[in-house]
């Protein structure tokens, strides 16, 4: 964990100094999730859970099984259980509203995690998807600084897709104006359904005679469906690539060279750090008071709140070590395929 | 003159109208894309998108025409999917070893097993404890769909063995020059022998022949189709990458430094799709389950009365079914290279309407394998054909939209004529 820290996981660090500031014994903690359909929020329940272990508070939880409906009677049932502070993944973040607004009313602190609940009186911790996007593109330029881009957008009902899209413009703005980097395409993809992504590839290799230097990709589902569809040109490998999420099976593409990077969230930082946040808050702490904590008023109605974002850490071959030594992935599943001496870490 | 010669070939005007609509659409990419669509490279990608869709279309026609419906084969392809990426990529490894030269075959039989097992448990369901195949199979879309999740939480399963990865086309994954030659000869030597054949029997039975212009028309016709899809598969080349490595790999010296022109041929998903496509076809229209399959879906009650042992045909057409989607699954993962919980998501609505596009009639009895397989090509056309005019996703969803319920409706106006 310390190995972590010092790989600038600036999230993990801060949450290892909060650690020692929390002293809340016997607090309910209660967490609302969206649904536990995708296996990520396994990972971050378990941080959240050993987290509160740790020092003698209780969980309790609801999954809404991707009901905004439901998430709202879960939220209820978690107040009557007498939650001290309450996490929440919300599904819809305009329709949680009305059951945050009755927490606050009740005085129980709500965390709106990962996703935007837009009220003055939660706190929001997420990664910086925005970053997540100029991780990206600054990974793929460091390989192929001038040349034809092409971008596989995330899925057009994500607002997380038009993030990261407005962080990836961002790095690479300038190229674009100098004419050095050429965008020869962009698509969303429907869902962001690999199988989408590498139709939407298959047709612009066609379009551009197979003349695209470099492959914007929003996570690593997508960059596997677009690397699928380069292979079939022989293109694997020669042409950058990136991703996000830090898959096992993008990990191990890049061990292999076909991916250029995949930006890894630590899920468990953030679990980490939200259970550590609602803790200080279900003791009694006011929210500007918490260490790390800043204002923001980015979000689609610029309402002013305290928040934390986490840095993400973009994972190429130079650094796969970080992930490994996290316990993320096992060394043989990274190095599985790979000749030995190709790959530093695989050895 | 020329609509009595077309009147006399008895070919199926409808299927002829379909035939016309798809290549008006092609010729319109082509002119819009400025000539990008109609190349050998567009044709041959475009032939491997559609294959998956294609192949459950043929099993989902029988469904259909049984007066069934099955939504669950989106979430099925994911499960069989997935199941068949764990199986090849964590367990027979650990039992034969990596890359073992049966792993495919003892995947994909395993797969096409489960599917069958999978399919008949549903059409057991909805056959003998009377449950509407609309709610058996809306269960099993949440079910599967569950299910691939389960198999290993969520995580996608990636790379495949090499040989199954072959199933899913790419250069390595086409059968090359000579042998589309060679199979495209062979294909046109069994339709003239077929039309002989067809020929030879009406005369036997004293029934009304086919002038023998019409006999020869449909022949050139046919095969000049054949030959001419294989003539556009070996106009494809392989990509320059995968030429250098091939000549690397195999020491071949090169005379003038120029590399050589290998062409891709038919793909193998594609070839899949069509050896499927022509044993239903079989199974539909020259056996006797085919026959019950037509009558249970003209009338129930009839066909029960005239002894059609109706529930084991019901069942029957969803073993097909499930056959059909894991061999859809394997075509889908092996073209991705990985197996992943989100596979298939909506196929069951993409094989459904190509079904309906290609004139299966949802209230039974009528509906043709050719015909599904030709909607699933249509559809397929009009989603690439978008993307390569850049074309954005939701317009092109709301395009494909309008064009199902328009295909609807034409046929809906052509049936109303036809019996009048």
């Amino acid at each position: 964990m310390k190995k972590l820290a010092t790989a600038c996981l600036a999230g993990a660090a801060l949450s290892l100094a909060l650690l020692a500031s929390a002293d809340a014994k016997g607090k309910i903690i209660g967490v609302s999730w969206s649904n536990f359909q995708e296996e990520r929020w396994k990972t971050d329940e378990a941080a959240i859970k050993a987290e509160l272990a740790a020092s003698g508070d209780k969980y309790i939880s609801a999954d809404a099984q991707s009901s905004a409906q439901k998430q709202l009677t879960d939220i209820e049932s978690l107040i009557a259980q007498g939650a001290n502070a309450l996490i929440v993944l919300p599904q819809d973040a305009s329709a949680i509203a009305p059951a945050v607004g009755k927490a606050v009313d009740e005085g129980i602190a709500v965390i709106g995690y990962d996703r935007l609940i837009e009220n003055p009186s939660a706190f929001y911790i997420t990664f910086d998807n925005k970053e997540v996007g100029r991780l990206q593109a600054r990974a793929v330029v460091a390989v192929k600084p001038a040349g034809r881009y092409a971008f596989i957008k995330g899925s057009s009902a994500d607002p997380n897709a038009d993030f990261l899209f407005a962080g990836q413009m961002e790095v690479l703005k300038g190229a674009l104006d100098a004419g050095t980097v050429k965008n020869v395409g962009e698509a969303y993809t429907d869902g962001w359904l690999p199988a989408n992504a590498q139709k939407n590839m298959e047709q612009m290799l066609t379009k551009n005679n197979n003349q695209i230097d470099a492959v914007v990709a929003s996570n690593d589902g997508t960059a596997g469906g677009a690397i699928a569809a380069l292979a079939a040109q022989g293109l694997a490998g020669a042409v950058a690539v990136s991703g996000q999420d830090g898959d096992h099976a993008a990990l191990n593409r890049i061990a292999l060279g076909t991916q250029t990077v995949s930006v890894w969230k630590d899920a468990r930082a953030l679990g980490k750090t939200a259970a550590d946040i609602a803790m200080q808050l279900a003791d009694g702490r006011k929210m500007g008071d918490i260490a790390g904590a800043m204002k923001f008023s980015g979000g689609p109605k610029h309402v002013e709140m305290n928040s934390m974002f986490l840095i993400p850490i973009a994972i190429t071959k130079d650094n796969l070590g970080i992930v490994i030594d996290a316990g993320w992935i096992k060394k043989d599943e990274v190095c599985r395929g790979i000749k030995p001496g190709a790959v530093k870490v695989c050895g | 003159m020329l609509g009595r010669l077309l009147k006399s070939t008895e070919l199926d005007t409808r299927m002829l109208g379909m035939a016309g609509a798809l290549a008006l659409i092609w010729l319109a990419f082509h002119l819009l894309s400025g000539g990008l669509f109609l190349t050998p490279r567009n044709l041959w990608n475009l032939s491997v998108q559609s294959s998956a869709v294609a192949i459950m279309a043929a099993g989902m026609t029988l469904v259909i025409v049984a007066r069934n419906i099955d939504l669950s084969i989106g979430s099925m392809l994911g499960f069989i999917g997935m199941i068949m990426g764990v199986l090849q990529t964590d367990l027979l490894p650990k039992l034969l070893g990596f890359e073992h030269p049966a792993t495919w075959i003892v995947t994909l039989a395993a797969g096409l097993v489960l599917g069958i097992v999978l399919g008949g448990f549903q059409g057991f369901l909805i056959a003998y404890l009377g449950i509407p195949a609309f709610i058996v199979t809306l269960g099993g879309l949440l079910v599967w769909r569950g299910g691939a999740w389960w198999v290993t939480s969520g995580q996608t399963v990636a790379p495949l063995d090499d040989r199954f990865r072959l199933m899913g086309g790419g250069p390595e994954g086409a059968i090359g020059a000579a042998w589309s030659w060679a199979l495209g000869l062979l294909a046109c030597v069994a339709v003239v022998a077929m039309l002989a054949r067809h020929r030879a029997r009406r005369k036997k039975f004293s029934f009304p022949l086919r002038p023998m212009a019409a006999e020869i028309l449909v022949g050139a016709v046919a095969c000049a189709l054949i030959l001419g899809a294989v003539a556009v598969a070996d106009a494809y080349p392989w990509p320059i990458g995968s030429v250098r490595r091939y000549v690397e790999a195999n020491h071949i010296a090169l005379a003038d430094g120029a590399l050589p022109f290998i062409a891709h041929g038919i793909a193998i998903p594609v070839l899949i799709a069509i050896v499927v496509g022509v044993k239903m076809t079989f199974l539909a229209t020259r056996t006797r389950f085919g026959r019950y399959v037509y009558a249970i879906g003209g009338n129930p009650e009839a066909a029960e009365l005239a002894g059609v042992n109706t529930r084991w045909t019901i069942v029957k057409t969803f073993m097909l079914m499930g056959l059909l989607t894991a061999l859809g699954a394997a075509v889908s993962i092996a073209r991705l290279n990985a197996a992943t919980n989100s596979e298939g998501t909506l196929a069951e609505l993409l094989v459904i309407a190509a079904a309906v596009i290609g004139g299966t009639s949802l209230s039974g009895g009528a509906g043709t394998v050719a015909g599904a397989m030709l909607g699933a090509v249509l559809m397929q056309s009009l989603q690439s054909g978008m993307v390569l005019l850049g074309v954005d996703t939701p317009l092109q969803n709301i395009v494909v939209g309008i064009v199902l319920v328009g295909a609807v409706w034409l046929d809906t106006v052509y049936r109303r004529r036809a019996s009048s």
